[in-house]
């Protein structure tokens, strides 16, 4: 599946705005970004957030990956 | 160390402390009298959450030396409801949802009240002017202002009705509060 | 989580309604306590020494003298709080903020602290602390920062993804953004571009840090705090003091305001390790002016926008450029300026470019939405430039471009349901628009955008032997919302809402809870309890099926009470909530339900807002005449708590626009440190704020529940400065846009011709 890279990890993934991985939850995701660009590791540690559909989770990474949805890696925010 | 003895009468009780001669009011009530609903928001009288009334006068107490009360009556926010009454300014404060953090609610209470004891049909105009000296940084005073002008509705509608008796005052002298 | 995405036509019992809120006596009687109205026997007073300098080396700081002063109990400098964070170099930049090491980095940095008996001596101790500096050069300013030859704040950044050898001030540059705005801007009709600048404010909330610090040899710690997050502190003091997190018990007083400002410590590793020192309790109070010079006040900001559109009012293209400073230390800010600066719009090409720049200035904190409000002023400033320069109406411009379901966000992710076009159309045909407006007043409007955030969150609803409720939350309540929890639990429940009692646990009762920020308390407490109260209804269920000796899937349970299912169990009588926990006792024991959760999914929210203002020509004075809220809520819990939070923020709004900057002299101090010259908003300054709550409901509450708190301090900005300009004829491009800026435009404009 397709999934959009925005911001500053961007860098991690040689610059592309988009990769193509397969995952059926966040943590699988994420794993398999480390294993294929070390650089995203730091910027893991730094914080991400993954928008699935437009729901945007920071911390639950359980969360299941549905088939076709639109997926979106952003650096993780916060409020006041 | 030499402390200044200080005889006082607080929300109608008399009370004696013993404080340093710099020692303003708000540090005297919420470290040696215990009343801590005035608060300290900047002690430098720009935010008003230390408001209370020295003879009747809105003060900033923490522009006030605790000496300076020596002989005069203070009221502070514990002093407003009667008993388990709420004062009709507290009643409204709440059922307008005029609080948010509720820091500010006790400076605001005691200026409302000091206002509405002086002008009880104030227009809207005249609350924000009078109400000027308190800060609150969550509500936007929207909510304050209209339940002062409730609070004011509401005692000029009991002024109306024939008087409560009188509240029991406490003996004063032999059993005078205190503290050092 | 699963949830049924129709329940946009839920009915609820008392969601909705406008009930008393159960800390509202205690609030208005002067009982309530907060951080600094607890007290411990043998209590010390705690104080800090802060440096003078906003950018210095610290060659030595001798406390001998100190030391002898009787009464004094145990002085700290960084010696006393040791690196224990493992690398963690965001935790190392806390530690460093909190008590300087080596070197000052702005004016009001920490450099040691005491503990005395009272705080006559501590003031005698912190004066008689001799500090030898070398002074260093300073920068203040974000754009000077950023030049080559700039002084700088810390050695060891680099731009991220940017030269790993070159020592600069800027620590990341992001970029965020579709299409191609080159493109774009050739397909333009019509292109405006300008420069903006803010100034740094603070959140400015009533009650100042305080806290009351204890820790014993054991290793056992409390600690009664004014916070937004007493779980967040606990993980972060633990970690600082090389504590272990579950013996270091902290407990929430009531917060006097946050506004984003209290997810951070700043001085609270410092009071547990002078407690910890001296072996005795201390209680730590900032002075006003601490709170201004060394917290964590928000960003101030150097932009650049440029927008091109078609002459029938499609943006072709929009690109950003922001610039913010963080402080002393690295920071996102800017990046989330860079997300959020076109999100309400749908456009084909599109950019936005951040840059995080540090400067001899405090730890910049989250204030409200941060780095929305600069990026909005920005961006809805010029898209009042553009509306005008193609003859539209600047609703209709804003109508014709706005985001919705299925548009691309400029920040990445696609839209689901959202409130942006409402908002819109309420404004439109609101009646202030139709408001008379005479000489030197003028009317403005802008929008604006907030995530909205979930997090960890627990919850425990415990049923009583009388049938009433007791619900205990992680998430401290900054406005009201224990309230609207009771009512969640109430509705869930089926019992009145005057029988649950809310309660903010200390952190021993529960497990982690996130800090209240990203206007998550409402929505992720309000899932949790949710969940626990389902929870308790199941168990509830459970004991009425063992009293009645039938299957727990024949019974059903409506609106408090437990109902067997099926003719064949006529005879039974409904077992009310109360009646199954009297029996309690004897049907298994004390009944209550859990959750432990991350809400996540949540929505985002948007704003729109009219201000009409009267500018005096002769002083530059601006005056609020009216001023409405819309903004989409997804559904309003309590209706009361929701039209505060968008008057409060209004306001913050207002006196941003207005009034409040920190001023830096030249030599790097802050000039205005108290609330006479940091000109907040009075309610002399205000009109009443009309408030329109829309709701469209967040598919990813079982409610609808959309954050509320931030949204309603993005828009205002621009909405004064596009009022202003259409009052007395001048764009203003600084905020704020005090009396002084407005009456130099005007001359400046009349001396142009």
């Amino acid at each position: 599946m397709q999934v959009a890279v925005t911001g500053l990890l961007c860098t991690a993934v040689n610059g592309a705005a988009s990769i193509n991985i397969e995952a059926d939850t966040i943590r699988e995701l994420l794993r398999k970004l480390v294993e294929r660009y070390p650089k995203f590791e730091p910027l893991l540690d730094a914080g991400v957030a993954v928008v699935i559909n437009g729901e945007i989770f920071r911390d639950n990474w359980s969360e299941p990956i549905p088939a076709g949805a639109e997926v979106v890696l952003m650096p993780r925010i916060q409020g006041g | 160390m030499s402390g200044v003895h200080v005889s006082t009468t607080i929300n109608g009780d008399p009370v004696e402390f013993v404080c340093q001669p710099g020692e303003v009011l708000l540090d005297v009530l919420r470290n040696r009298v215990g009343l801590t609903g005035a608060k300290e928001g900047c002690g430098t009288g720009d935010c008003g959450t230390c408001s209370v009334t020295v003879d009747g006068r809105l003060v900033c107490s923490c522009l006030v030396l605790g000496a300076e009360v020596e002989g005069r009556t203070v009221t502070t926010v514990e002093g407003m409801a009667d008993g388990a009454d709420l004062h009709p300014l507290q009643k409204k404060f709440i059922e307008h949802a005029a609080l948010q953090c509720g820091i500010c609610t006790p400076g605001f209470l005691v200026a409302a009240k000091a206002l509405l004891d002086r002008n009880p049909d104030p227009s809207e105009e005249q609350i924000r002017y009078a109400l000027a000296g308190n800060l609150c940084r969550c509500t936007g005073y929207d909510k304050i202002v209209r339940a002062v002008q409730a609070a004011a509705k509401d005692l000029a509608v009991d002024a109306t009705k024939p008087a409560k008796p009188a509240p029991k005052k406490t003996t004063a002298g032999k059993s005078a509060k205190k503290t050092a | 989580m699963t949830h049924n995405p129709s329940f946009t036509n839920q009915t609820f019992k008392v969601i909705g309604t406008r009930v008393p809120r159960p800390d509202g006596l205690d609030k208005v009687t002067g009982r309530a306590r907060y951080g600094a109205d607890a007290s411990a026997p043998g209590q010390l007073v705690g104080m800090i020494l802060r440096s003078p300098h906003a950018h210095a080396e610290i060659k030595n700081i001798d406390t001998s003298k100190a030391d002898k002063i009787p009464g004094v109990k145990a002085i700290i400098t960084s010696a006393d709080l040791p690196d224990k964070v493992n690398g963690r170099r965001d935790m190392l930049d806390t530690l460093e903020n909190c008590m300087a090491r080596g070197r000052v980095l702005y004016d009001g940095h920490a450099i040691a602290a005491v503990a005395a008996i009272d705080a006559d001596t501590a003031k005698k101790a912190l004066k008689a602390i001799k500090v030898d500096y070398k002074i260093l050069p300073h920068v203040t300013d974000v754009d000077e920062a950023m030049k080559d030859g700039a002084p700088i704040v810390q050695q060891w950044v680099r731009t991220a993804g940017g030269d790993a050898n070159k020592a600069t001030n800027v620590s990341q540059v992001s970029q965020f953004g579709h299409g191609n705005i080159e493109e774009g801007f050739a397909e333009a009709d019509v292109i405006i571009e300008r420069s903006y600048k803010t100034e740094q404010t603070h959140q400015g909330y009533i009650e100042p840090h305080a806290c009351l610090a204890s820790v014993g040899p054991d290793g056992n710690g409390e600690l009664w705090v004014t916070t937004q997050g007493h779980y967040t502190f606990r993980t972060q003091c633990a970690q600082l003091l090389g504590m272990d997190i579950a013996k270091l018990k902290v407990t929430s007083s009531e917060i006097g305001g946050g506004f984003g400002g209290k997810t951070h410590v700043w001085m609270e590793p410092v009071a547990l390790a002078l407690s910890r020192k001296a072996n005795r309790p201390v209680k730590l109070v900032m002075t006003r002016e601490e709170v201004f010079r060394a917290t964590g006040p928000t960003c101030s900001t150097s932009m650049d926008v440029k927008i091109g559109a078609k002459k029938d009012g499609r943006i072709t293209a929009a690109l950003a450029v922001l610039r913010y400073q963080d402080g002393a230390f690295p920071g996102i800010w800017g990046m989330l300026g860079g997300m959020t600066a076109w999100a309400c719009y749908d456009l084909p090409n599109v950019k936005a470019i951040a840059y995080d720049v540090l400067v001899n200035r405090p730890k910049v904190a989250a204030y409200r939405a941060p780095s929305a409000p600069m990026a909005a002023f920005a961006v809805e400033s010029t898209m009042d430039l553009v509306a005008q320069a193609i003859n539209m109406d600047p609703v209709d411009f804003r109508l014709l471009n706005a985001a919705k379901e299925g548009t691309r966000a400029s920040y990445g992710p696609t839209y689901g349901p959202i409130g942006i076009r409402a908002t819109l159309e309420a404004v439109k045909n609101h009646p202030q628009m139709k408001a008379k407006l005479g000489p030197n007043q003028g009317r403005g409007m802008a929008c604006g955008f907030w995530f909205n955030f979930g997090g960890q969150t627990c919850s425990t609803v415990n049923i009583c032997t009388d049938g009433t409720v007791n619900v205990s939350v992680g998430t401290v309540d900054v406005g009201g919302s224990r309230a609207s929890l009771s009512l969640i639990a109430a509705e869930e429940l089926g019992v009145p809402y005057e029988t649950v009692k809310c309660t903010v646990s200390d952190t021993t009762a529960l497990g982690h809870n996130d800090t209240t920020e990203g206007s998550r308390g409402t929505f992720s407490s309000g899932m949790a309890i949710i969940f626990a109260a389902r929870n308790a209804v199941a168990e509830l269920r459970a004991r009425a099926a063992k009293t009645w000796d039938i299957p727990v899937e024949e019974v059903e349970w409506k609106d408090g009470v437990a109902y067997p299912m099926g003719d064949q169990h006529h005879n039974l009588k409904p077992l009310s909530l109360k009646d199954i926990a009297a029996k309690s006792p004897r049907t298994g024991g004390p009944i209550a339900g859990h959750n432990e959760t991350v809400a996540d999914g949540a929505g985002v929210s948007f704003a729109s807002h009219i201000c009409d203002v009267e500018v005096d020509p002769e002083t530059g004075a601006t005056r609020i005449l009216r001023y409405a809220v819309v903004q989409d809520a997804g559904k309003a819990i309590h209706p009361d708590y929701v039209e505060g939070q968008f008057q409060g923020a209004a306001a913050q709004g207002i006196g941003w626009a207005l009034n409040e900057e920190y001023v830096y002299g030249k030599d790097g101090r802050l000039q205005n440190a108290g609330f006479l010259d940091y000109r907040i908003p009075v309610c002399s300054d205000l009109p009443f704020i009309d408030t329109t709550i829309l709701e469209i409901p967040n598919p990813g509450h079982p409610y609808g529940i959309r954050g509320v708190g931030e949204t309603s301090i993005v828009p205002p900005l621009a909405a004064i400065g596009n009022a202003v300009s259409n009052a007395v004829g001048v764009r203003m491009n600084h905020v704020p846009m005090s009396p002084p800026r407005i009456l130099k435009a005007i001359k400046a404009q009349r001396a142009a011709g």
